[in-house]
Parts: structure tokens; C-alpha cells; sequence
């Protein structure tokens, strides 16, 4: 398709037609990939060429337009590429117009950054298309602080919202951030407010890198918003996009990586320490030591030999411990450090002595605060915890069982008790956690569950590996060497642990509704239901625990936060592999039915990922066991 | 093989709260009774017998706060005290009295130690820690007039004076103040004409103690770190580190130099006494007595060298008194 130049009245839109119907059969990446380097050749320089190529698309119908413009705007290696080839065709055409400012920013959101870039870029180019660029932005920020979009749109939207409110951000000038910086400052607040709320950490990452960004655009003296949050590639390539770069060739192909390069942050000036010279050189006079008489040398040294660091020696004995815990001698901060650091090894070498006082240490501990700073309070409490449970189970597990529905107690204090379940669980169900050099391994699980988001990762990776060991059964033989076997200390006490925690979830009290606010630690209970059913794999108790979990999963199954429903499908996992296949089939033959049309339901339709993943793999699990079924004959 | 360090020869019981400050009072003639006035945290001031190891009277001058410093002067008839009630004051025990003849308000509200210096007879100079934050003042006793006020210069940055020495090279000399401050650096002031002659920055931590031997012109001083500091000063009146000396444990209450210059002692944080040779700083004794933390230690001012002794007062109520390298 080549034009003749010179002085021609041509009609092109004959040419825009056909460039239309193209575009519509899906040919868009076959045409616009001649077309679009050509024109952006012919118009760089030459006003007609731009008159034309405006025309051109100016003319596309309407019920194509839609497909042209998408095409364009993919195609574009540049904003003001973009610019010279559509002109303001935004602004004259509706359909153009929504296509841009609506369906490519809110409805859509498959489009790279690069297509974001370039989109904005353009907006903010001319005069008559800068106002668009200020309606996209109020838009995109009513979405971005909507709570309800927050809480059921996909993640992938929000991330791609949430750059394009950057973008559009760095294009902002000074006297349009002036005109609108109250409804900026709402909809931060709005926003953040939504984000924090979320229990997933990916969201609430984005609403705090977003919400700073607009803190430092409307606010640019005095102090700015400051969140603490983990770096990673996503957080800073945000931030990148915050600082406009300038407009040229940026091809869309380019990885994203490039340009978190050109990140504005200056380089924090490094203060040259230039303290005056403090101490003078000592001055060693060694003229005196030889004139003078020693009278120095008549002085013999006593024995020094006992002079050696101070240290402050923690008790002994666990009642000791307790008394000092519980210490009415405030003042002896020394020896409350030492207690706390050696109680977990006291607790293990005495076993006989922390049954007698067992369920008093759990209470010690569950509410002890950390008077003065020690390092890794946290760490040390819970393992004195885990140690405790594990010493004296059935009490002890009773007694946390029944705090964590009590009333007066923080969110944080039933996070934890459900933290030292888990991980004494843990400990008694795995025969290797009692050799001594698995301490360390212990501590994995420790700091995994302490930052609580990753359990679900975990979570794929046991199900994923369980799934291999159960499929592959045929052909692999016994090529790992067993481990010296123990008898599983979790068998007697499962229950303990499991039943209380899921007996009284829809009983809400003064300070603590579980299916109403706190939905986070509904989250975390969900999670840790999960894992404990995972662990009781070959207990006694485990049939009447899954019949009993499968039913807690149907009341929930609808729940909104995504959190807690992929805790849900987690928990339908660990049944599946956890219950004995003849005893899932006996029992729970119709519940499970009912199962699998809901997880075919999730599976399609739930608007988060991992949502999906867990309930396609549930599925496979299930298909699995039916073939299981039928290899064994009847 | 070294011997194993002495034991107290006896230790004294019975102040009911721990000791601050201690002074001796040996050195009158033979009839008078040898002496020891401790200072304690209930604000009472204990009159000890050494001949019968006993508390002779107890004063109560400070409203039941803490004492921290106790000195005499010119023998056991005088005495001046300072209290965390604000009030530095003079008592009269002469005859058996005991009675507070004056006081001095200084509204200083930490724990910085006065400094006194005889210039003449029946005249002292005093250095106290005045009211504002950085501020040293001097006054003339009895008579409590102001004498000057040293003040550190704007933007110095010094943070509270913590521990204060007066002294003069001999009778007739100008009176110099050696201060040891918070941020940890010692200043030599020029009396009489109330200005800095130097300054020097010997801990990373407030210096908890200094004592100066102005025969030697060296010093040493003592923080909240494991480090000792002994500095000298030169014919230009300037202050120079002369050594350093680690210790085990970090935190020294107290320092003080034996009147004959031989030995000095240090009370520490971790509760023991360290004796050290004062020539070149030769570890000498580590004496581990005490159960908490020594706040001071005072040696006696006996004329028979003999009989010298060194007191420890201690957090843990008890005052512990030695005698060590009393044979020199």
C-alpha cells in the first residue's frame, strides 16, 4: 500500500475502510507491522504525511475503530510517535475516545507497561487531549480506591492500575497537581485504607508504593509518606515508572528491566567524616621509666587469674524461670535476658519438671512482653513455647486451644498461638525434629510462619511433591534410605489440638469476630486447620478430622477475603491426601461430590490465581484417588 | 605463684541502703577516734568508729535522699555533704553535735560531685554543678559567694559536667579545674579567669570519675566503657593522652589515687575493686568482694603509713575495708 505524494486530493477513505476490515479479521500485527514503521518514517518530518495518516485513521467506521485504534496504540514504538500518527483523534472521535481513556485502562489489562507508557505519554502531549489525561486519572484512582475492587479484582489488574497511575502521575505538571490535590489527597487515604485492609501481602505492597508516590507528588515540601516494606523487582519497577523518561524510541519489546535503571532516587551523598582529630598521639615519655627508681617494681601483683568477664548466669531450674519471669524484682533486667534466652534448652533437658508446671509456663509466656529490647525476642518466646506443647501436649494444647477464643486477647497473641500449634504439631509428628542437629531445620518452619504469607508457596510445593510420590508409586522402588522410625508422638494428641480450634468459629465475641472483621486471623486459623490435617496423616483420629473439616470448608467456602479461601482449598488438599482413600469413599462419599462441582466452579471463575491452582490441583488429586480405585480390584 | 588477693579486714553493716560516698578521717592525734563518713541512698549519713567498727551517730540533713558526696574540712569537726535534694551542706560535729550550720541550694538535679580546695586557712573554694545544663559554678566557702561561673562555649556540646576536680599546683598558684563532661572529654578551666586552657576527648561515654596527681601533672579518668584513660599535662597547660588501659568489664564508679601516689583504686560496675600501680599502670589486685555494683572507694589518711586503709562502699549496703600494700 504505497502513496503518491504531490499536491494530490486524494480520498483516503477507501483506505481507511480497508484498513478497518483488516484490522477487525484480527489481521491488526500483519498490516500495522508495515504500515506503522512507514508512516512513522513519512511523518516525522512531513505535515501533509501527518494530515494524511490522521485522516486516514479518522475514517475507520466506527464499528471498527475500535480494533484500529488497539492496534495502533501496540504498535506505537513511541508516545510521540503515537501523537504524530492519531493526532487528536481521541478528542474528536467517541469511540476512539472510550477506546483510549476506558477500555484500554479499566476494562483491559493485558497491555505491557511499555503500551501503558505510550498511551499516557500521549495523553499528556497536547493541550486538547491533556484534560482526557486528567479524567483517566481521577478514573483510575476511583478504581484503585475502591474497596470492592480491591477485594475481588484479580491482582494482575490491580498491578496494572496501579502503573498506570503512576505513569500518569509522572506526566502531571505543577499546576494541575495544584488544581486537583485535595481529591489526590482523598483518594489516598481512600486507597491505602483498602490496600492495608487486604490480607495479601502482594496488595498491600502496591497500595503502599502507590500511596507514597502520591504523597511525593502533592506534597512536595514537608514530610512524605513513608511506608516499610520489602524491596523487590515489582516495588521498584513502580517506582521507576514514577520519573518520566524522556519520550523516545522506548519499543515496546524492550524488558521492563532497562528502564528501573534510570530509577531517579539520587544517590544518598555519602557525609565525609570530617571530625576534627580527637585523641593526640599518646605521648609515651620514655625518658621517666629509666631515671626514676622503680618504687613501682616493690609492689608484687596478687594472683589475678579469677578476674574474668562477668557473666550473668541464668537459673537452673524451671521454677527458678518462672519466678523470675513473673519477677516482681523489676530491676534485675540481666537475669530476665539470661532466663528467656535459656529456657527453651531448660525446658527440653527436664521434661519430668515442666509437666508439673506446664500449663503455668504456657500462660507466662503466651502474655509475656518484652520488658527490656533483647534480640529475637520473638524467636526465643515461641520456641520456649514450642517446647513447652511439645513436652506435656495434651494440657498445655487444651489451655492455648482455649485462650484463643477468649475474650481480651490482641490479634497478634492468637496468631501466635496458632504459630506454636503448628509448629509443635510439627515437631511431634516428624521423628527426625527430636535428633539434635535438626534444631536447625526447626527454624525454618520458625521464620517461615512468623512472616505467614509464604505458607501457601510451602503449601504447593508438599502438595506438588506429595502428588509425584502418590502417582509415580509404580514405578519408583525404595531408593532413599528410611530414617530410623519413631512412633508418632501426634497420633495421641491430634485431636487436641484440632477440635477446639474449630469448634466455636461462628461464636462471635465483644473483641473478636471471626467471620466479621478479623478476618485476617480467619485467614491464618483456615492455614493452620490445613497443616494440621497434613500432619495427622496415620492417626486414629484422622477420618473423624476430615469429616469435620470438610464441613467447616462448606460454611466457608463462599468467603470473600482470598486469603482465607485459599486456605480452604489448601485444606481439601490435605485432606485428600491425609484421609485414608477407603475412608473418604465410605464416609464422605457425597460431600465430596459436592466438593468437586464447587472446585470445578473456583476453578473457573474465582477472580485470583492462586485461587484456581490449588482447586485445579484438588481436582487432580480427586481424579487420582478415583483411579486408585479402580486399579484395586474389588 | 602470685597470692591470692587479701580479704577485707572487716566490713561494715548496718547503712540499709547502698552506699555513695565515702571519707576518711584519720588523721588526728591519738586520742581522736580514726573515722569513716559514708553517704547513702535513704539520705542518711553514717558516722563510723574504726576502732569499734561501729556507727556512731547518724546524720539526717537531706530529706531522706540519696547523699553522694561527703567531704571534711579541716578535720573531723566539719563537715560538707551533697544530696540529690538539691543542698550541699555544712555540718558542725564538733562536741558531739550535729547540727547543719548552713547549706547552700545549687538546684543541680544530677550526680556530679563537688570539688573542694583549701586556699586558706578557713577558706575553700568549692566547685559544684550549678543549675544550667553545661555550667559549672565556684564558689568561696564559708562565705558562699560567687567566685565565677565556666561556662562551656556556644555550640560546644559538652552535655552535663559529671565529675569535678579543683586543685593548685602549690599554695600560692591559681586554682584549676580539671571537669570530665558527658560527651566524654576532660577540660582543664582556668580559674580566676573563668576560660578553657584545654580540652581533650578521652572516652566514647560520659566519664563517670577522674583524679589528678598535680605532683606528676597526670590524671586518669574512668567512663562507662572497658577503657581507663590517663592523660598528662605539659608545661603549655595542655592535656595529652599519655595511655590507655582495657579493662575486663565495662563501667568504673569511682577513681582514686592513694595520697602517697603509689597505687590508686577503681570501683567498677561488674563489683569488683581493681588496684593498680600509679607509675606506669601495672595491674596490681582485683578484689571480689562485693555482690553488686562498687560505687566508691576512698583511701584513709592515716599519718602511720601501717595502718592505712582503703574503703569500698558498694550497692549491695556494705562498706568493705582493706589493707593493702600498706607496707610501702
Amino acid at each position: 500500500v504505497c502513496f503518491i505524494p504531490g499536491g494530490l486530493d486524494c480520498s483516503i477513505s477507501f483506505v481507511s475502510h480497508v484498513l478497518g476490515k483488516v484490522c477487525i479479521h484480527g489481521r491488526q500485527k500483519e498490516i500495522l507491522g508495515v504500515l506503522v514503521p512507514r508512516l512513522t518514517e513519512l511523518t516525522k518530518s512531513d505535515c501533509i504525511w501527518q494530515r494524511i495518516c490522521w485522516r486516514l485513521v479518522e475514517c475507520v467506521p466506527d464499528r471498527w475503530m475500535e480494533a484500529v485504534v488497539l492496534g495502533f496504540v501496540q504498535r506505537a514504538p513511541s508516545a510521540d510517535v503515537l501523537s504524530r500518527l492519531l493526532g487528536n483523534l481521541v478528542v474528536k472521535n467517541k469511540k476512539a475516545q472510550f477506546v483510549v481513556t476506558q477500555k484500554i485502562l479499566l476494562l483491559q489489562y493485558g497491555h505491557t507497561t511499555a503500551v501503558l507508557q505510550n498511551l499516557l505519554g500521549y495523553l499528556s502531549l497536547d493541550g486538547l487531549r491533556r484534560t482526557l489525561l486528567l479524567r483517566v486519572l481521577q478514573e483510575l484512582l476511583e478504581t484503585w480506591s475502591s474497596s470492592s475492587a480491591v477485594k475481588h479484582s484479580p491482582a494482575e489488574q490491580q498491578l496494572y492500575i496501579s502503573k498506570a497511575i503512576l505513569i500518569c502521575l509522572s506526566h502531571l505538571k505543577e499546576p494541575e497537581i495544584e488544581s486537583c490535590r485535595q481529591e489526590l489527597l482523598m483518594s489516598m487515604m481512600e486507597g491505602m485504607k483498602c490496600h492495608l485492609d487486604s490480607s495479601l501481602p502482594q496488595l498491600r505492597r502496591l497500595g503502599m508504593v502507590v500511596a507514597e508516590s502520591i504523597s511525593l507528588k502533592i506534597n512536595t515540601d514537608g514530610p512524605v509518606l513513608k511506608f516499610e516494606y520489602e524491596e523487590d523487582d515489582e516495588t521498584r519497577e513502580l517506582k521507576s515508572l514514577l520519573v518520566q523518561t524522556p519520550s523516545f524510541y522506548v519499543v515496546p519489546s524492550l524488558p521492563d528491566d532497562d528502564r528501573s535503571g534510570k530509577a531517579g532516587a539520587a544517590l544518598p551523598l555519602v557525609p565525609e567524616s570530617n571530625e576534627k582529630p580527637h585523641t593526640a598521639a599518646p605521648v609515651m615519655p620514655d625518658e621517666e621509666s629509666d631515671a626514676e627508681l622503680d618504687s613501682d617494681d616493690d609492689l608484687i601483683p596478687y594472683d589475678m587469674s579469677e578476674d574474668k568477664e562477668l557473666k550473668i548466669k541464668a537459673p537452673v531450674y524451671i521454677r527458678d524461670c518462672i519466678e523470675v519471669l513473673t519477677g516482681s524484682r523489676s530491676e534485675d533486667v540481666d537475669k530476665w535476658e539470661a532466663t528467656v534466652k535459656a529456657l527453651e534448652s531448660l525446658v527440653r533437658k527436664n521434661p519430668a519438671a515442666t509437666r508439673e508446671v506446664s500449663v503455668e509456663l504456657a500462660k507466662i509466656l503466651l502474655h509475656l512482653e518484652e520488658k527490656p529490647c533483647i534480640e529475637d525476642f520473638v524467636e526465643l518466646r515461641q520456641r520456649a513455647q514450642v517446647a513447652v506443647l511439645t513436652t506435656d501436649p495434651i494440657p498445655v494444647a487444651k489451655y492455648l486451644t482455649s485462650q484463643f477464643y477468649s475474650l481480651n486477647y490482641s490479634l497478634r497473641q492468637r496468631m501466635d498461638i496458632l504459630d506454636v500449634l503448628v509448629l509443635a504439631a510439627q515437631e511431634l509428628s516428624c521423628p527426625k525434629f527430636h535428633g539434635k542437629t535438626k534444631h536447625s531445620g526447626a527454624q525454618k518452619p520458625c521464620i517461615q510462619l512468623l512472616l505467614g504469607s509464604d505458607s501457601t508457596k510451602d503449601w504447593r510445593r508438599i502438595v506438588d511433591e506429595r502428588i509425584k510420590s502418590k502417582t509415580r508409586r509404580f514405578d519408583m522402588g525404595r531408593s532413599r534410605v528410611e530414617l530410623a522410625s519413631r512412633p508418632n508422638e501426634f497420633n495421641s494428641v491430634a485431636g487436641y489440638f484440632f477440635f477446639p480450634l474449630i469448634q466455636h468459629f461462628d461464636r462471635p465475641l465483644t473483641t473478636f469476630d471471626l467471620l466479621g472483621e478479623d478476618h485476617l486471623v480467619l485467614g491464618r486459623l483456615v492455614h493452620t486447620l490445613a497443616i494440621l490435617m497434613y500432619l495427622a496423616v496415620n492417626t486414629v483420629v484422622v477420618t473423624a478430622m476430615g469429616k469435620a473439616l470438610l464441613e467447616f470448608v462448606w460454611a466457608l467456602r463462599f468467603h470473600t477475603d482470598s486469603y482465607v479461601r485459599q486456605g480452604l482449598l489448601s485444606c481439601v488438599s490435605s485432606l485428600l491426601l491425609s484421609v485414608p482413600t477407603e475412608q473418604i469413599l465410605a464416609d464422605m462419599t457425597e460431600e465430596l461430590l459436592e466438593t468437586q462441582s464447587w472446585l470445578g466452579d473456583v476453578m473457573e471463575k474465582d477472580p485470583d490465581g492462586d485461587c484456581r491452582r490449588l482447586a485445579l490441583q484438588n481436582l487432580l488429586l480427586m481424579e487420582n484417588l478415583k483411579k486408585k480405585l479402580e486399579v484395586v480390584p474389588s | 605463684m602470685a597470692l591470692p588477693p587479701p580479704d577485707p579486714q572487716f566490713v561494715l553493716r548496718g547503712t540499709s541502703a547502698a552506699v555513695h560516698t565515702l571519707h576518711f578521717s584519720c588523721g588526728g592525734p591519738e586520742p581522736d577516734i580514726p573515722l569513716l563518713f559514708s553517704g547513702s541512698e535513704n539520705g542518711f549519713i553514717h558516722v563510723w568508729n574504726l576502732k569499734t567498727h561501729r556507727v556512731d551517730s547518724a546524720l539526717d540533713g537531706h530529706g531522706r535522699k540519696s547523699v553522694y558526696c561527703v567531704e571534711t574540712m579541716s578535720g573531723k569537726d566539719k563537715l560538707l555533704s551533697q544530696g540529690r535534694d538539691q543542698r550541699i551542706c555544712l555540718w558542725d560535729l564538733a562536741e558531739g553535735r550535729t547540727s547543719v550550720t548552713d547549706s547552700v541550694f545549687t538546684e543541680h538535679v544530677g550526680f556530679c560531685r563537688c570539688s573542694l580546695l583549701k586556699v586558706a586557712q578557713g577558706r575553700w573554694l568549692m566547685a559544684m554543678a550549678a543549675r544550667s545544663l553545661e555550667e559549672v559554678q565556684i564558689l568561696e566557702l564559708p562565705s558562699k559567694t560567687s567566685v565565677c561561673t565556666l561556662k562551656p562555649e556556644v555550640g560546644a556540646k559538652l552535655g552535663m559536667p559529671m565529675c569535678l576536680k579543683l586543685w593548685q599546683l602549690n599554695c600560692g598558684s591559681q586554682p584549676v579545674l580539671l571537669a570530665g563532661y558527658e560527651d566524654g572529654s576532660v577540660v582543664l578551666w582556668n580559674v580566676s579567669m573563668g576560660k578553657v586552657l584545654s580540652k581533650l576527648i578521652c572516652h566514647q561515654e560520659p566519664v563517670m570519675s577522674l583524679d589528678f596527681d598535680s605532683e606528676k601533672a597526670k590524671g586518669i579518668s574512668g567512663s562507662s566503657e572497658k577503657v581507663l584513660s590517663i592523660w598528662s599535662l605539659n608545661e603549655q597547660q595542655n592535656l595529652q593522652v599519655y595511655k590507655t588501659h582495657e579493662l575486663v568489664n565495662a563501667g568504673i564508679s569511682d577513681i582514686t589515687i592513694r595520697p602517697d601516689k603509689k597505687i590508686l583504686a577503681t570501683a567498677g560496675w561488674d563489683h569488683r575493686i581493681r588496684i593498680f600501680g600509679w607509675k606506669k599502670l601495672k595491674p596490681l589486685a582485683v578484689l571480689d568482694y562485693h555482690t553488686a555494683t562498687v560505687h566508691c572507694v576512698s583511701f584513709s589518711d592515716h599519718s602511720n603509713p601501717q595502718e592505712r586503709l582503703l574503703a569500698a562502699g558498694s550497692k549491695d549496703q556494705r562498706i568493705s575495708v582493706w589493707s593493702i600494700y600498706a607496707q610501702t
